[in-house]
């Protein structure tokens, strides 16, 4: 497991570059020190992400605790379960619309902001940053009297003959039969991803403006000076250079994205149908509210499952490649 | 130059459309929260409050005080704890790297991504047996643990930007692991401790699967008591904004004053800044 690598995530100089060195009473203090940590990360996280995976394979399915082995039964439940299904499918989509909509509304302000002409850019940033300070349920709260179908912004959509039903529309667009349900996108999990891209547009945002400003400006004029037109300087030369940017800002909204709970809580709850129901929220309320365990544990496994195949890649390269 | 100018046009309406859209939501809960407790009448949502009351942030404050109380309790040893172990974590991974530190980072960083479902059940569990479920100790507990991740990245990041070369001089000096940590890097870190305590004041403060899973009723932190306020069909709306507002009041003027460090701390959280 261990590589004797001497990379690391950010760009720096060690002292440790005098290798292999006998370990100075100092090294073992150092080490004595980050061991409180160690131990319970070790514990907190990976004993505790262990017997999670225990118990979703016990029959812990009421109140009183259950261990005995139940195999991969509460899985199967799971994928045979019309609200699991549905969960999967709402979370896809809204995985996908979330993370397109905050890159490119992300990329295109920060494009924006940073052209030297516009005055009052500090203003128009804090504008777009201030919803990162808040809190999904303040979000929550707020988006779900906006988005009501008889309040909020439909009373001045009317006036141009618009009535969107917004999160209490229970259609699904494209759709068509697949296990229990009809999977296409449903059209519920917009109003979601509106709220969602507004909280988080700031991330994408600061983390591309501070791209772009880390770009050499004679390469803009080298592109400018061989005839490149604005749009291709950018679509040439300065996005492919904010790729490690873009791939940063994937992998956090998607982590974001697929344990997303306190959102959807807050705003709408699982849904009619489930149309806006989460893996998170049906973990959270069979669980907790339903005492099936063994279930809950199952689902929280599989959204596990589901962050590790982004993050782990990304963590790998991360540490292999140094920076 | 009427191509620039056209341009610049463009340029405003577009920013100008998008921020109407990011203010929205702000100007909503502001006018709604001003109205008297009588006028809610939800087709006059938009107007202007005829005049300024205060009566639902009375009334959303006599119900969220105690919980508003609570986060206070939890957040303020919760960010100072977490920041001091991140600190320590930091300052080893970054300046006494030893064989398969970085390995132990990476192992650390993971607890960062873990979505916290995966590890409640057995985590309630255990708190019930040290007897700290449904106290704001356990949930400090819980925020300290789980905070290692993020607030040893930060550190990490922070103090890779102290050249060696003055640890080299102290260490000829005569100065060991600790009198470095205690004389040199702890006073370069004051902006470490910045960021880093600001950004977990505001996570822990906004936190809301921990706290709806480990506390109940009275131990409950602000943002539970928040949802239960807008979940509740009696409590009128212009109250429920008025208390979204005072919930999200501590994170917003953290961001007005010193919005600075908070988007360094968020850059300098995303793995690679």
């Amino acid at each position: 497991m261990e590589p004797a690598s001497e990379t690391n995530l950010s760009s720096e100089v060690t002292i440790s570059k005098k290798k292999k060195k006998v370990l100075t009473k100092d090294h073992w203090l150092a080490i004595g020190f980050l061991m409180p940590s160690i131990i319970l990360i070790l514990i907190f996280v990976y004993g505790f992400i262990g017997w999670t995976g225990y118990v979703s394979l016990s029959n812990w399915n009421t109140v009183v605790p259950d261990f005995s082995f139940a195999g991969l039964k509460n899985y199967i439940f799971l994928f045979q379960d019309f609200r699991f299904q549905a969960d999967l499918r709402n979370n896809l989509f809204f995985t996908i619309l979330f993370i397109s909509v905050v890159l490119i509304l992300g990329l295109v302000l920060a494009i924006l902001l940073d052209q030297k002409m516009v005055r009052g850019e500090s203003l128009f940033r804090n504008i777009f940053f201030f919803p990162m300070a808040l809190s999904f349920v303040v979000t929550g709260v707020v988006w779900q009297w906006l988005l009501n179908p008889s309040t909020g912004v439909n009373l001045l959509l009317k006036h141009v003959g618009l009535e969107p039903k917004w999160y209490t529309d229970t259609s699904i667009i494209a759709g068509f039969e697949l296990g229990k349900i009809e999977f296409g996108l449903p059209v519920a999990i917009i109003s979601v991803v509106i709220a969602a891209v507004w909280q988080m547009t700031g991330f994408a945002l600061a983390m591309y403006l501070a791209g772009l400003r880390n770009i050499d400006d004679e390469i803009r004029e080298a592109a400018r000076i061989d005839g490149c037109s604005e749009f291709q300087l950018y679509w040439k030369v300065i996005i492919p250079q904010l790729k490690p940017i873009t791939m940063s800002i994937v992998i956090m909204m998607a982590h974001i994205s697929l344990k997303i709970f306190d959102l959807i809580y807050a705003m709408t709850g699982p849904g009619a149908n489930f149309v806006t129901d989460m893996p998170g929220v049906y973990m959270f309320e069979t669980t907790f509210r339903g005492n099936y365990y063994a279930n809950g544990a199952a689902i929280a496994i599989i959204m596990l499952l589901m962050v590790a195949i982004f993050i782990l890649p990304y963590l790998w390269n991360s540490r292999r490649e140094g920076r | 130059m009427p191509v620039m100018r056209l341009k610049k046009t463009v340029l405003y309406i577009v920013l100008i459309t998008i921020s109407l859209f990011f203010l929205m939501p702000v100007y909503v809960m502001l006018v709604t929260s001003l109205k008297p407790l009588g006028n809610i009448s939800l087709e006059t949502m938009w107007h202007l409050p005829p005049s300024i009351d205060f009566s639902s942030y009375a009334e959303a404050f006599s119900k969220l005080a105690p919980n508003f109380m609570n986060s206070v309790y939890l957040v303020v040893p919760a960010t100072i704890l977490s920041a001091l172990l991140g600190a320590m974590n930091g300052y080893v991974l970054s300046k006494w790297k030893f064989k398969g530190a970085d390995f132990i980072f990476t192992l650390l960083l993971f607890g960062m991504f873990i979505p916290y479902q995966s590890i409640l059940i057995p985590l309630i569990q255990f708190l019930r047996d040290i007897e700290l479920y449904n106290t704001i100790p356990g949930l400090i507990l819980v925020h300290v643990v789980y905070g290692l991740p993020i607030t040893t990245l930060m550190f990490r990041n922070f103090y890779a930007n102290i050249p060696d070369e003055l640890l080299e001089a102290a260490k000829i000096d005569g100065a060991g692991f600790l009198q470095i940590f205690r004389y040199i890097i702890l006073p370069l870190s004051v902006s470490g401790f910045v960021v880093v305590g600001i950004w977990q004041f505001t996570n822990i403060w906004n936190e809301f699967l921990f706290a709806v899973t480990i506390t109940q009723s009275d131990k409950q932190p602000i943002m539970v008591a928040l949802q239960n306020l807008s979940g509740s069909q009696i409590v009128a709306w212009n109250v429920q904004m008025a208390g979204a507002l005072i919930a999200a009041m501590p994170t917003l003027l953290v961001y007005i004053f010193l919005g600075k460090y908070f988007v360094r701390g968020l850059l300098a959280g995303s793995v690679k800044g």
